[in-house]
């Protein structure tokens, strides 16, 4: 609080001298400007932390991470990485060839990761959606509903994912009783979840779980500021509730959808939590997202150049994504208003 | 929506099935962790043949879970609290003040954002290292090293949700509150922070999830003294066996505080974002 004690002295000056421009007061025509140089330090003082924290945490290992690509490091001289040798483009070449085994992994791990985030996100908005129309209006056990809609949310990422884990991991566990001896599905079998082709989906199945939440939470948010009297009106006109939720819900959200998607998509594409948890350091092939790509080549095989190959290209593809991003969620001339 | 007889029947099937959705993995958990080691494997069992406390005694000593417990909370408490200062005091001067470089900051803060924590995981590791060699400075495997990293990878959310909280305040509150010689930092704290608490609570919560539930740079930047419990809770497996039983209660435990904490203030969260990252 030293600080608005230290603050209230000029800036009172100032705004008494502009409510009473009185001829007695010989200063008053350098009081404001006196208050506007003030004023003019304030802002950066306010940011200042922040942006040491940006520099310190973000920036700076954003660039290094960049130089890490163009140099040899290993496992040797990793204290010593001032000293690394600089190789130019070998990791880049060594690694994303597309003719070689690694380069093939890195580019289908993009694409596997690109479809993952669309069937997550996707799912996720829909159960999202419906949660949250439901639940706008007014019923008994509404308020509960909500607060316990949002428990997956607020769960530690890791618990959710154990629970799951538990659930697919033995061939006698929760889901496969429901499928197949409740549902019968699989006639006999009992597939395996963690394993091979089915280890996607299991995954996909945990991440909408844990995911849909906050596009509920988003949703109904926006959602309460739709005036039910235009739904009334609608109603009365004969609409269905398909078209209602069509023309009336969907375009009333919208604003508020662009910037949910880009949040959830990014969330998804960049998951790492998820597969670490649920498969361990080494994701199977099927599910191998590009984070924990990323992670066994640098931190498993010891390659850190590789990695950072990899890493520099999803930099760049990232880079591109947030100028979108950031076209939807910062209006232009931010700066004026 | 208007609500006919259909939408009602169509609303108690979506929220049935939304609620099984959510609940049969919470119901695993929980059932779980109340049973003895024998009936965790083999055919799942729905209704539990016996039912037992001893899990929740038991993860206690298998586990050092209170140290974990204890560095967590440290951690989580210290990151969040400092993540939330921090950004007020920016979110303030982008939603009030006027500068230069007030767009280039405000970018560079939100593109952060979209950047995976793997990529700043080894940079991180070898600037901290470098730290240690210069200065004789401990970031790895210390608390301070993970709060200043957790601080900063919640930075940018709520930087964003709180300055599109503080724009929605009316500006001629803190004006007069000016007026009655408060000056601005003043102002920001008697009027902008106790108006704007839904929001502030809103990015608090998140920064404390956030933390509490993160594993990428915990598996790297801590060691056996300072290890939390995302990455504890790995040690109820071990090679041979796993302590389900052990591994769900634990997870109960773990979970209450975050549990509690979001369900006070839930209401407040639905408040703050309706107001603040929605608009």
């Amino acid at each position: 609080m030293s600080h608005s004690a230290l603050d209230s002295g000029p800036a009172a000056a100032g705004s008494t001298a502009a409510l009473d421009p009185g001829p007695g007061q010989p200063e008053a025509g350098s009081t404001p400007q006196l208050r506007k140089r003030r004023r003019s330090f304030l802002p950066y003082g306010l940011i200042l932390p922040a942006a040491i924290l940006e520099l310190l945490i973000h920036i700076g290992p954003m660039l290094l991470g960049i130089w890490i690509a163009f140099i040899s490091l290993t496992q040797l001289n990793l204290t010593n990485w001032l000293n690394a040798p600089f190789v130019g483009l070998q990791n880049f070449i060594n690694g994303l060839n597309p003719e070689s085994t690694i380069g093939q992994a890195f580019f289908s791990t993009v694409g596997r990761t690109l479809g993952y985030t669309i069937l997550v996100v996707g799912f996720s908005w829909v159960l999202g959606m419906a949660g949250a129309v439901f639940l706008s209006s007014n019923f008994k056990g509404r308020a509960l509903l909500r607060t316990f809609f949002l428990v997956p949310y607020a769960l530690p990422a890791y618990v959710g994912t154990i629970a799951w884990a538990f659930m697919f991991n033995q061939r006698d566990g929760a889901v496969n009783q429901i499928l197949v001896d409740t549902f019968r599905l699989f006639g006999d079998e009992r597939p395996f979840w963690l394993l091979g082709e089915n280890s996607f989906g299991a995954m996909v199945v945990v991440n909408v779980w844990q995911l849909w939440p906050f596009a509920f939470l988003m949703l109904m948010a926006a959602l309460q500021n739709v005036p039910t009297d235009v739904y009334e009106a609608a109603a009365i006109d004969g609409a269905t509730l398909w078209q209602q939720f069509r023309r009336i819900t969907l375009p009333m959200v919208r604003p508020a959808n662009g910037v949910l998607l880009m949040v959830m998509s990014l969330w998804t594409f960049n998951q790492f939590n998820i597969p670490f948890v649920l498969f361990g350091a080494s994701s199977p092939n099927e599910a191998t997202l590009i984070s924990p790509l990323i992670y066994q080549n640098s931190f498993g095989s010891w390659n850190f150049g590789l990695g950072g190959a990899m890493s520099v290209l999803l930099l760049i593809a990232l880079f591109i994504a947030s100028v979108f991003y950031i076209r939807m969620v910062l209006p232009k001339g931010a700066d004026n208003d | 929506m208007i609500e006919t007889r259909n939408f009602r029947i169509l609303r108690n099937i979506v929220l049935t099935v939304l609620s099984l959705w959510v609940a049969v993995p919470l119901y695993v958990v929980v059932s779980t962790s109340l049973k003895p080691l024998k009936d965790v494997s083999g055919l799942f069992q729905w209704i539990p043949h016996e039912i037992t406390a001893s899990p929740y005694l038991d993860i206690w000593t298998t586990v050092p879970l209170a140290k974990y417990f204890q560095n967590s909370l440290i951690i989580t408490i210290c990151a969040t609290a400092c993540s939330v200062t921090v950004a007020v005091l920016a979110a303030y001067a982008i939603a009030r003040l006027q500068f230069k470089g007030k767009r280039a900051f405000s970018l560079t803060v939100l593109s952060t954002q979209m950047f995976p924590g793997i990529l700043f995981l080894l940079p991180l590791y070898l600037i901290f290292t470098q730290i240690r060699n210069m200065t004789g400075l401990q970031l790895q495997g210390s608390y301070l090293g993970l709060i200043i990293t957790y601080m900063t990878f919640t930075l940018p959310f709520a930087i964003w949700m709180l300055s599109g909280y503080f724009a929605s305040i009316p500006k001629e509150l803190e004006e007069a509150s000016m007026i009655d010689g408060t000056g601005r930092m003043g102002a920001l704290f008697r009027v902008i922070l106790p108006v704007a608490k839904p929001g502030i609570i809103a990015v608090a919560v998140y920064s404390f999830i956030s933390a509490w539930g993160e594993v990428l740079f915990a598996s790297v930047l801590t060691n056996e003294a300072t290890k939390t419990l995302s990455l504890g809770l790995k040690a109820y497996a071990s090679e041979s066996d796993v302590f389900w039983n052990q591994l769900m209660a634990a997870s109960v435990v773990v979970s209450l505080p975050v549990l509690i904490g979001f369900i006070l203030v839930q209401k407040h969260l639905v408040a703050g974002l309706s107001s603040g990252a929605v608009k």
